[in-house]
């Protein structure tokens, strides 16, 4: 039998499963002082999945002040919306706004590495719908345990298979991302998954339900019994309600995707969209329909009522906690004027998805959901949605973080000879981390659609916007979980910091930010240090930067055993290009006569670098100094440059330095180089140091004068450490020696095929 | 000049069909998959993508879509057809085209820069270009390995109806390294690269897919 209000009433001693599902003694009681009596089934498997620290970033939410205190008037000015919507908008000019948004799906990547991450793409493409917006490109940072343990092997093929098999059907370009290679991911991979769109200006919509008599109706694929998770011990263990009987096949927790009802699914927002017919609209994601209702309920300004039993479903005899808590794939929800209905069915029809009325906007400030006549949640909409549990967690700096810092890198043996260092050049280029992405990047569709300006290996994904103007934006993601862990705060403006850098050579100005806060377990308060040191450091790196936070995720739990994973900010910087026909390339050899200049200060820095990594397995010490100031005034000047016509070609520095970017930049523009190091510094130390702020740009022959005054001027260090040499096929490094770039290429591109063939 | 681009659900390259047909100068024509009509153009593309999702084999149930039975019509009547990627192989499950697209070698959707050799520039969609010459055009698909039993395979060989063939390396393993063929007219071409992701060095590695778009044009005026 359905647990209804009145039943639940009426049996107010029943005992509830809550513990299993996930719910701490004093929040089931709260859920019974909210109500004034126990909850029904239906509204345990709510709130529960609701108050989960998935959906209500219960742990996180007290930090987020640091971003309120950081965002500047002129910073929030940029933004259209910002956290709290279903992802952060920006105006980037010419009438046009664009959305975008980083989220991770690393547990269920582990558990099941293609439904995981095909799951994981499909999820953020819905939140930019849900903004109103077309989404036009994705992006995955990904990161594996050691490349050579057996389950990287498992892993890894099927995160990239699945990226691929669901962005590849779906028709969305993929422009970039990252593949990490850390032991600390072993049992912990990290799936992050971005996507940007765009819309004009005045066609924002947000998930508001205002409009008493408006209708609410649920299309896309049908609501089956997969990603139910931890909700089924309602069915199957505890009550005896379960109509399906207990030969019920149990469906794993991990959803399955299915790209092609996505592709129609968006195709079909789009035209209601243009229609004008949709009031509010909302993705079903994590939560499923518990999430949806919720959530466009208490944005709106009214009560909402659901009939459940009108939902469309693929499985027999599902409860109506089943239903709620369903995280089948492919479904959105839309608030619709009565007299928009018709219309709004027509275009389902169209594009043959199923479209189902099922419920209304009320004039009252309640949630209520019937099952077949009989009420079975009736609830304050907000008390599931917003008002949730927030904890302030204990923070402790943790106990290992002063002898992790004290073993510094200078007393690691370091290549001197030239020989020595060639080998060092060639070893690290061929490394996991540095090797070319080309063997995941191939399996991704980047030219779809047709606006991809740059992808993989560039610095940045570019995609143009506006086919007329050229307006386009750039954008990158970036952490080096190592340097997090070394120094939180420090480490997650580095994050920072070369994602702005990473938009700034591409000749697009960087203009908001977004951030996937994967972490380990918030219970320990080790890791909430970690997290405090990075949202604080985050938000007041964006403050100097003076571009806001407009959204992101929280991912915590990423640990095995007491083990956490490193702290991994992911941070995506967005930026606007106001034609992207001026897009720097990152490969040399454009035009006739480029000489190469190094951006920046290098200093002896080597603490979490990809040499001690590589070279000794090392991590200890402090991360490269982070200078925010410097980068904002290297992509001033590489705008300026780039505006003038002053700069041919431009690669940052990070990891692995100065070698892997010439190696990277000859290999890219198919083309030579030779390089003089600076004969007063260390040559090991030019070639392999990480520090910050750096960029190597080339500059035509005939610009060089004027640049380099620019620099001056401006307060810019820059070095002319080499020229393009047109004719020669190999890497010149005078005191070091002659690189072919046959050779190079091998070393670089032989890596991930050898591994992962 | 008008050239129609047919969707399908799940097609996924119909916009950028008719942004190179467009760019070629002629008027782009959008055809949908539920209509049996097709407008009254003078040729008619089948663009790229996963049409239906491509659950059952690609292209199988694209091949009977209402529009479908006007293009095998007018095809056989002599409308310039041009199926790129799944709509070579929707003209394969139609038998406008003969042999199939299997599995890539390798298992894996590949996306690269593929080097073509046009092999026969004397269909309506490739008078543009010299026989011999050598284009650099996207390749992208899961399933583009061409195969056909070794009669077909001769009889396609013998009569130069191999339009392109990969040059360098072979993307998927396709026999005798064939990208695309013709039917015995040359009026209906089959290929699995993308030419029309290739009309501008911005955004495609060439504007070499160009030629394409505007040979048909020719065709269809010297018709």
């Amino acid at each position: 039998m359905i647990d209804t209000v009145d039943n639940a009433k009426a049996t107010p001693e029943q005992e509830q499963p809550f513990r299993e599902l996930g719910l701490k003694d004093d929040e089931y009681s709260r859920i019974r002082e909210i109500l004034g009596r126990r909850p029904t089934d239906a509204e345990l498997a709510m709130y529960s999945v609701m108050w989960s620290e998935h959906c209500s970033y219960k742990s996180s939410k007290v930090h987020w002040k640091h971003w309120s205190a950081n965002t500047t008037p002129e910073m929030k000015a940029k933004m259209l919306a910002g956290i709290g919507e279903n992802a952060g908008v920006v105006d980037i000019g010419d009438g046009w706004a664009v959305t975008f948004k980083l989220e991770s799906h690393n547990h269920p990547s582990y558990v099941e590495p293609y439904q995981g991450a095909a799951t994981g793409v499909g999820g953020i493409v819905r939140d930019i719908m849900a903004m109103g917006a077309r989404p036009l490109a994705v992006m995955d940072p990904l990161r594996f345990g050691a490349p050579d343990h057996p389950d990287t092997k498992r892993v890894l093929p099927g995160v990239v298979a699945g990226v691929g098999g669901y962005g590849n059907c779906l028709g969305l370009p993929n422009i970039g991302g990252e593949v990490v290679f850390d032991a600390s991911y072993q049992g912990n991979p990290l799936v992050n998954a971005l996507c940007v769109g765009a819309m004009r200006t005045e066609d924002l919509h947000l998930a508001h339900a205002s409009g008493t008599g408006n209708k609410v109706i649920l299309f896309g694929a049908r609501t089956g019994l997969d990603g139910i998770g931890g909700v089924s011990v309602l069915a199957s263990e505890t009550f005896s309600g379960d109509e399906g009987g207990t030969g019920r096949k149990k469906l794993p927790a991990v959803q399955v995707g299915d790209p092609f009802t996505e592709k129609v699914l968006i195709e079909c927002c789009l035209e209601l969209f243009a229609e004008g017919i949709v009031v509010g609209i909302q993705d079903l994601g994590g939560a499923g329909l518990s999430c949806a209702t919720s959530e466009l309920a208490s944005a709106g300004d009214g009560g909402m009522l659901v009939q459940l039993d009108r939902v469309p479903l693929r499985a027999t005899g599902m409860t109506p906690a089943e239903v709620l808590s369903s995280e089948s794939q492919e479904r959105m929800c839309a608030v619709v004027e009565p007299s928009d209905v018709d219309a709004f069915m027509r275009v389902c029809a169209k594009w043959d998805v199923i479209a189902t009325e099922i419920g209304e906007v009320t004039d009252g400030d309640r949630l209520v959901i019937t099952w077949h006549g009989e009420t079975v949640v009736d609830v304050p909409p907000r008390t599931v949605a917003h008002e949730g549990p927030m904890y302030e967690r204990p923070i402790a700096r943790p106990d290992y973080q002063d002898a992790l810092q004290g073993n510094g890198p200078e007393q690691l043996a370091r290549p001197s000879t030239p020989d020595e260092l060639r080998a060092e050049v060639v070893r690290m280029a061929a490394s996991p981390n540095l090797a070319s992405r080309r063997w995941v990047t191939e399996q991704y569709d980047r030219y779809v659609r047709g606006g991809t300006v740059l992808a993989q290996p560039s610095d940045s994904g570019m995609i143009r916007v506006d086919e007329q103007t050229g307006r386009g934006v750039a954008l990158a993601t970036d952490c080096n979980g190592r340097f997090v862990k070394l120094d939180p705060y420090t480490g997650t403006q580095l994050a920072l910091a070369e994602a702005y850098r990473n938009v700034a050579v591409t000749g697009a100005t960087p203009l908001a930010v977004t951030n996937c806060l994967n972490f380990g377990s918030p219970e320990d308060p080790a890791v909430m240090w970690q997290f405090e040191q990075a949202v604080r450091g985050l938000a007041e790196g964006c403050k100097e930067l003076g571009i806001p936070v407009t959204g992101g995720n929280v991912s915590f739990y990423n640990q095995t055993g007491t083990t956490a994973i490193h702290p991994t900010p992911v941070v995506g910087v967005l930026g606007v290009i106001d034609d992207v026909r001026r897009r720097i390339p990152t490969g040399i050899g454009a035009e006739a006569g480029e000489s190469l200049l190094l951006l920046g200060d290098t200093r002896d820095e080597f603490g979490g670098s990809e040499w001690a990594h590589v070279a000794h397995g090392h991590l200890g010490g402090l991360p490269p100094k982070v200078d925010l100031a410097r980068e904002r005034l290297l992509g001033e000047i590489i705008l300026a440059g780039s505006r003038d016509g002053m700069i041919s070609a431009a690669h940052d520095l990070s990891d692995g330095g100065l070698a892997q970017t010439l190696v990277e930049t000859c290999l890219i523009g198919e083309v030579g180089a030779r390089i003089f190091l600076d004969q007063d510094q260390d040559p090991f130390v030019q070639l392999f140091s990480e520090s910050a702020g750096r960029v190597l740009v080339a500059v035509p022959r005939s610009e060089e004068l004027r640049f380099t005054e620019m620099c001056t001027a401006r307060g810019l260090p820059w070095r002319r450490t080499g020229v393009v040499d047109p004719d020669s096929q190999s890497l010149e490094i005078q005191g070091v020696g002659d690189l072919p770039l046959a050779e190079l290429r091998e070393a670089w591109e032989g890596t991930l095929p050898a591994l992962f063939g | 000049m008008r050239i129609g681009a047919v969707t399908f659900p799940g097609t996924l390259d119909d916009s950028d069909t008719i942004r190179a047909i467009t760019a070629s100068g002629a008027e782009a024509v959008a055809l949908w998959h539920g209509d049996a009509d097709l407008k009254g153009v003078d040729a008619v593309v089948l663009p790229g993508g996963f049409s239906y999702g491509d659950y059952l084999r690609a292209g199988a149930i694209a091949r009977f879509a209402p529009v479908m039975g006007k293009v095998v019509d007018a095809a056989r009547g002599g409308l310039p057809v041009l199926g790129i990627c799944n709509g070579f192989q929707v003209l394969c499950e139609a038998g406008l085209l003969p042999g199939a697209l299997l599995r890539n070698a390798g298992l894996h959707f590949v996306c690269r820069d593929q080097w073509l050799k046009v092999e026969n520039a004397g269909t309506a969609w490739t008078s543009r270009y010299d026989a011999g010459a050598e284009i650099i055009i996207p390749i992208k698909n899961m399933d583009g390995r061409f195969a056909a039993p070794k009669s077909v395979v001769d009889e396609l060989e013998g009569e130069g109806r191999v339009v392109f063939r990969y040059a360098g390396l072979n993307p998927n393993g396709s026999t005798d390294d064939i990208a695309g063929i013709s039917d015995p007219t040359g009026r209906i071409v089959g290929l699995m690269p993308h030419p029309e992701h290739a009309i501008d060095a911005l955004t495609g590695p060439s504007d070499d897919g160009l030629g394409m778009f505007l040979s048909v044009l020719d065709s269809v005026v010297a018709a």
